[in-house]
């Protein structure tokens, strides 16, 4: 059994401030520490103490073949980085993901099973037979899949295969809630006040609220959904909570036993990552902030937080390096906190793997830059007797770590740095997963989807308009690598598949600046930048978030996308002057659109005659308001006055790109045209979000008017599959009667579970669906009276 | 008897007579107005059409008029009218009373650019629908009858004719009824006379009708005759006899859309090629679609300003294909990462879906697509989906437009419904129309190519100009289970045999080492391989046997 800590390299600055190349994979470090260790060896840690020196010994010794355990992108950096150390990969792959990335980029690759992930990605037994057929040494799990799963780890120990992660004991500790709070609570970590026992009386409530400060949360024991729960900032209050909170879960429940515990107000989540050897010693690395989270899913990060202060970092650090010595730790760990708003820190839970966003760490570095590599095997009891030591960390980290003073060096996961570490300067970096998401069509009034997982159906449901995946093939993908301090983790290219089997994330987009400010307007830069089609994406959610000024201002929590989005997400609303940019852009294109209509390889047999037109007239729709526009040009300028204002718009009207760089009257804007057609709907992402708008010449738009509304289908007697996915459960037959709301089957896709209910009450006429069935999106579920 | 036929025919004789004095006789009346104003008002009246009220009753209904219809459709003043005075010349059932009377007749014709190219064009007109339509509200128009009056087919054909010998584009814009039954036999005999026009031009200038109202009797086989005929959703209706006749006849209860409709002609009958929204977008689409058509047979196929560089690669196409056989794959992905900028114009999207066919650009130039549809019936071919594609071949044959056909087909669709429809006949369509075609032509077979279907196909024993495979092709003669059945038929090793066929034959290899296809490419260079050939094959000629024509089995 061996255990590997993921190590991260140091961030690089690369010569000129704030200017530095897209960072490479962070696992190479790892995995250069490997090559240190004959794998039958025990423990080690390797620290360069120069950012210039990370290339690693070529004499050292490593694994000759690794398996890669995962897919997607978090493969494909593992991957890259044994490339770089020339050690084997052997990738594992479901059916359909037979052409993916990874596949391609491994050595070998071993079909593991079928698509769906408990029979393949999880199938222990396959992967184990697929270890034995290429002889891998050793097996990174990557994260999510087996990477905290005690099966394979006590199956791979048997085999006497490594397991490049923490060793058994630290996965089970950290991955049972209650023995984590436990353990938490005895290494004197903070976790969240609260009185375990069950509360008397409303005297008694008070009592124990003022023990534990306000505010307070009094909850049913047998709570849940919110009921019986009551928040309390006072003395008053708690007296009230207590009587109206026992009267409800007397009610709701039968059971009028409450609770008090701590209230965390607007708390932002914030994590620690630590890293620990075999003696004991463990430094932790500086905070990440991920307070942005949909669905308790991270979506945006970024390090540092704008939030703590230095006494604040090092409390949290301390606190987790503390639990990871109290679980001797020996592995690249993620000690997760909520903080309040008055800088109180709670221990939430240990993540004993590599974070899908463990990606950089930023600290202004007054060191000389100390780098960490490392990697810890653990060995086996036996093994372990025989060498009788352990990886150990050097003098230097330990100083860190003991110190806790100077929070950790650097970290990044950079290959290939380029630049002294000297006069670092204080970086910021944001991380932002780019998910695909499906739209939710408001037009089907009718049809609610909500996440059985997670969120009760809910018409508050902040996330509804975004909350879906979507899947499909990307046509056209381009990432944003042409611009600087930006880098993009994905395990995706032109032509990828995104299926209903796995997580829908579609890459992870950093960018990174000499401070907050720059590394924010790269990102924005970057969305914009950022071309993906033939899949639905959250790029307008994401851009929405960073200039949006709660966060700018760094006033977030876990709560920010439903305060700010309380009716769910709508895209951009644009300013007056944005949205003339928008239609002076739009009519630009469409007009450069019509010209190039015309521009024919002269024909000798008949003349062309091009129409002579000097401004042309035209109507703009955009959410059901019409624009005036006149639009002239010459060459590859235009002069286009939108509703009384003028603009000027130059590009170069390359209508083949999928991206376009135009002045708005100085202004730069990267426009992506995503769709046109001959009746003048066009498609522009703009600011991130996609604008449906209509052009139409004067003359058609006049006729416009006669032409009728078209009726819509009524979708509330037939319900149609939103997405494509696989129908898990039909709970209704032809002829029983159902009430609006009732669920009528579940559709499956991304591992999200998506009840379809009916639209209204009536009888089932038929159903076109049965348990297991693969549907499409738009697919005939059921028909009712 | 005999004798009784006569008497009515003097009869009909002295109407026409009566007739005729009383215009003389409104002619003495407006002697008084000078000859300048009698131009003005009829000018006036002609642009107005059916006057206001009829101009708003159309607009009501979600219609335009004729003449809004083309000032749409064409470049801002282009157009140039024709027989703005004339006039019908009927005289019965009071139809020479000048409220039924209107200058232009129920037709506008003339010519104009789109996009600085020259098109002819007529725009029927709705006027007797309106005054059919205000006696009764149903609108069944082979009970009617309809507007084409004599004067109106002379007319169509005026501006047919100059369309041919000048060469250039005719579009109909069609919204009337059948035959004007006040009228009689001249206008059956005007029926005719467009289509014999129709015709004339068929393969000479690109024909295209646009059906924007109700159209039906004899009316509809002018449309049927041109190359593409396209639809308004909602607002038009194609049919032979409307739903009273089919009442009283087969005593089906039937709509008229459902009869008719935009819906049922391109997805069930195959006589519309597609359909739009409305007027406008209709018009609109129109324009686009008129860019892809060389103006006659003597042109060649347009070449449009292209800023999509020919020698793109494209990525995306190499891992498109799954390694499964069994499992599909859209071939309009594939046909919009090779073609200029995406844009493709398919012509029957939704009819016999398990073929595609289109227009689109390369490197600028308009090339027909062809391609199986894995999507659908596994992109087999069957009756509809050989016709669909023969009539298409045809026409970019005809019209010099380069063809490159998509091949993953793996064979003809078995079945009596097949057999007993005439597959046979129905399939030699398109192996006719493929071998008969001396257009360029490129074919890439992306997977399957079964069979006789791969002969089909533009293989280049049809004599394909270039013929490419992509590594994923199977050429044979059938899949490996089937063929494995025949070849060891009784065998014990049924899988052994099968790994074998596959080894041998599920691969472009055997094809290649005979020379039937050029190369194997890799997927991501098809773009750039095909805009090169093109580029030679611009000159390509070809000499046929003199004959009278071919003969195509229909």
């Amino acid at each position: 059994m061996a255990g590997l800590w993921v190590g991260t390299a140091a961030l690089v600055a690369a010569g000129r401030r704030g200017r530095w190349p897209p960072q490479q994979l962070m696992l190479s470090s790892v995995l250069r520490t490997l090559k240190h260790v004959p794998h039958y060896s025990r423990q080690h840690l390797m620290v360069s103490r120069n950012l210039g020196s990370v290339g690693y010994d070529p004499n050292e010794k490593t694994f000759d073949k690794i398996l890669i355990a995962n897919r997607g992108e978090i493969a494909c950096r593992v991957i890259k980085t044994c490339k770089k150390m020339g050690i084997k990969t052997v990738a594992i792959h479901s059916d359909v993901d037979a052409s993916s990335v990874h596949v391609k980029m491994a050595d070998e690759a071993v079909c593991v099973g079928p698509a769906p992930t408990s029979k393949s990605y999880l199938n222990v037994d396959a992967i184990m037979e697929a270890i034995k057929k290429t002889r891998a040494q050793a097996v990174h799990p990557g994260y999510g899949f087996l990477s905290e799963n005690k099966e394979f780890a006590r199956c791979l120990a048997a085999e006497d295969v490594i397991f490049i992660g923490p060793d058994t004991h630290a996965i089970q500790a950290m991955g049972d809630k209650i023995e984590s709070k436990l353990l938490a609570k005895k290494a004197e970590v903070n976790t969240i006040p609260g009185f375990d026992g069950v509360v008397k009386d409303a005297e008694e409530a008070v009592r124990i609220a003022r023990e534990i400060g306000y505010p307070v949360m009094i909850k049913a024991s047998a709570g849940g959904g919110g009921k019986g729960m009551r928040i309390a900032w006072d003395d008053e209050e708690t007296r009230d909570g207590f009587r109206l909170s026992s009267q409800e879960a007397a009610s709701s429940f039968g059971d009028d036993r409450l609770l008090i515990e701590k209230f965390i107000d607007n708390p932002r989540h914030i994590e620690i990552q630590v890293l620990g050897d075999k003696h004991g010693n463990a430094l932790w690395l500086n905070e990440r902030e991920c307070s942005i989270q949909r669905r308790n899913q991270k979506v945006v990060e970024e390090a540092p937080s704008i939030f703590l202060d230095a006494e604040t970092r090092r409390a949290m650090g301390e606190q987790a390096v503390a639990l990871a010595r109290a679980v001797k730790y020996s592995s690249a760990g993620t000690v997760e906190f909520l903080v309040d708003s008055k800088k109180n820190f709670y221990f939430l839970e240990m993540n004993t793997r590599l974070q899908v966003t463990t990606t950089m760490h930023t600290k202004k570095v007054t060191t000389s830059g100390a780098l960490i590599v490392g990697s810890v095997t653990v060995p086996s009891p036996k093994q372990r007797q025989h060498t009788g030591r352990g990886w150990q960390m050097s003098p230097k980290q330990r100083q860190h770590a003991g110190r806790g003073t100077s929070p950790a060096p650097v970290l990044s996961d950079c290959t290939e740095p380029k630049a002294e570490a000297d006069d670092f300067p204080v970086t910021q970096l944001l991380i932002l997963k780019v998910l695909g998401i499906i739209r939710f069509n408001l037009t089907c009034a009718d049809l609610y989807f909500k996440d059985c997982a997670s969120f009760p159906l809910n018409f508050q449901d902040p996330y509804k308009s975004f909350g879906l995946p979507s899947i499909g093939r990307l046509s056209q993908y381009q990432e944003p690598l042409h611009l600087p301090g930006v880098r993009v983790d994905s395990g995706i290219q032109p032509g990828s598949d995104i299926s209903i089997y796995y997580d829908p994330m579609i890459s992870k987009l950093i960018t990174y600046g000499c401070d907050r400010t720059e590394a924010l307007e790269r990102m924005a830069d970057a969305l914009d930048n950022y071309v993906i089609r033939g899949v639905t994406h959250n790029i307008a959610l994401l851009r929405e978030v960073i200039i949006n000024s709660r966060f700018v201002k760094g006033d977030i929590s876990t709560k920010f996308l439903s305060d700010v989005y309380p009716d769910g997400f709508k895209g951009h609303m644009l300013t007056k002057s944005e949205k003339n940019q928008l239609l002076a852009i739009a009519s630009s294109l469409f007009v450069a659109f019509q010209l190039r209509a015309q521009h024919f390889q002269e024909n000798s047999r008949m003349p062309i005659i091009k129409p002579d037109i000097a401004n042309w007239e035209l109507s703009i729709k955009l959410h059901d308001k019409v624009h005036t526009v006149v639009a002239s040009n010459s060459g590859s300028a235009f002069l286009v006055e939108v509703d009384g204002s003028k603009l000027n718009v130059t590009s170069t009207w390359n209508l083949a790109l999928p991206l376009l760089s135009v002045s708005v009257d100085g202004t730069q804007r990267t426009v992506q045209c995503l769709s046109r057609e001959a009746g003048g709907n066009m498609s522009i992402q703009f600011l991130g979000t996609v604008y449906k708008v209509n052009i139409l010449t004067k003359l058609a738009a006049e006729l416009n008017k006669f032409m009728l509304e078209k009726v819509t289908e009524d979708t509330s007697s037939v319900l149609r599959s939103p997405m494509p996915g696989v129908v898990v459960a039909v709970s209704v037959k032809p002829g029983d009667t159902v009430a609006e709301g009732q669920e009528i089957c579940v559709i499956e896709a991304m591992k999200m579970q998506n009840s379809m209910t009916a639209g209204k009450t009536g009888t089932v006429k038929s159903v076109h669906c049965q348990a297991g069935d693969t549907v499409g999106e738009g697919d005939l579920l059921v028909e009712l009276e | 008897m005999a004798a009784a036929l006569r008497v009515a025919a003097a009869g009909a004789r002295l109407g026409v007579l009566a007739s005729g004095l009383r215009a003389a006789t409104r002619g003495l009346c407006s002697q008084a107005t000078s000859v300048n104003e009698r131009i003005e008002n009829k000018r006036r009246n002609a642009l107005l059409g059916g006057g206001q009220r009829r101009i708003d009753a159309q607009h009501k209904r979600g219609k335009l008029t004729a003449r809004e219809r083309i000032s749409l459709l064409l470049d801002p003043g282009s157009f140039v009218e024709s027989d703005m005075f004339v006039e019908h010349r009927c005289a019965d059932f009071g139809m020479a009373a000048d409220k039924n009377k209107f200058p232009g007749d129920s037709v506008v014709t003339g010519r104009g650019r789109i996009n600085g190219r020259l098109v002819y064009i007529f725009s029927r007109a709705q006027w007797l629908t309106l005054v059919i339509s205000a006696l009764r509200e149903a609108e069944d128009f082979t009970v009617f009858g309809g507007s084409l009056s004599g004067a109106h087919a002379q007319k169509i054909c005026k501006i047919m004719d100059q369309a041919i010998t000048v060469g250039a584009p005719v579009i109909g814009l069609n919204d009337s009824g059948g035959a004007r039954i006040q009228e009689g036999v001249e206008s059956l005999a005007g029926y005719a006379d467009i289509f014999l026009r129709n015709v004339t031009a068929s393969g000479v200038i690109p024909q295209i009708s646009l059906i924007m109202g109700p159209c039906a009797g004899g009316a509809v086989y002018s449309p049927a005759l041109t190359d593409f005929t396209f639809m308004v959703k909602d607002t038009s209706y194609l049919f032979i006899t409307g739903p009273d006749v089919v009442k009283s006849v087969t005593n089906e209860d039937v709509t008229q859309e459902e009869l008719g409709g935009a819906k049922t002609h391109t997805t069930m009958s195959g006589v519309a090629h597609r359909a739009f929204e409305n007027d406008v977008d209709a018009l609109c689409n129109l324009r686009d679609f008129f860019n892809y058509l060389p103006l006659s047979n003597q042109d060649s196929a347009p070449v449009r300003e292209c800023h999509d560089p020919s020698d793109r690669l494209v990525p995306e196409l190499d891992t498109i294909v799954p390694l499964e056989s069994t499992k599909a794959y859209n071939m309009v992905d594939i046909i919009h990462s090779v073609v200029d900028e995406r844009e493709f114009f398919e012509i029957m999207p939704n009819y016999a879906k398990n073929i595609i066919v289109g227009f689109a650009r390369m490197n600028g130039r308009t090339v027909g697509i062809v391609g199986n549809q894995p999507k659908v019936a596994s992109g087999c071919l069957d009756i509809n989906s050989s016709v669909k594609g023969a009539r298409f071949v045809r026409f970019c044959d005809a019209f010099n437009i380069p063809l490159i056909t998509f091949v993953d087909v793996p064979g003809f669709l078995p079945g009596t419904a097949q057999e007993y429809g005439g597959i046979i006949r129905h399939g030699a369509k398109l192996l006719y129309a493929f071998a008969e075609a001396t257009v360029p032509k490129v074919t890439v077979i992306t997977r399957k190519a079964y069979g006789g279907a791969y002969d089909v196909m533009s293989s280049k024993h049809l004599c394909g100009d270039t013929n490419y495979a992509w590594p994923t092709a199977e050429i044979a003669v059938m899949g490996a289970k089937g063929a494995v059945e025949i070849i060891f038929k009784g065998h014990e090793n049924v899988e052994a045999a099968q790994a074998e066929y596959i080894e041998k034959f599920a691969n472009p290899f055997p094809a290649a080492v005979r020379g039937f296809v050029d190369d194997i490419i890799q997927p991501s260079s098809t773009r750039a391989r095909i805009c090169c050939d093109l580029d030679v094959l611009a000159s390509k000629k070809v000499q046929r046997p003199w004959r009278k024509h071919a003969n195509i089995p229909l």
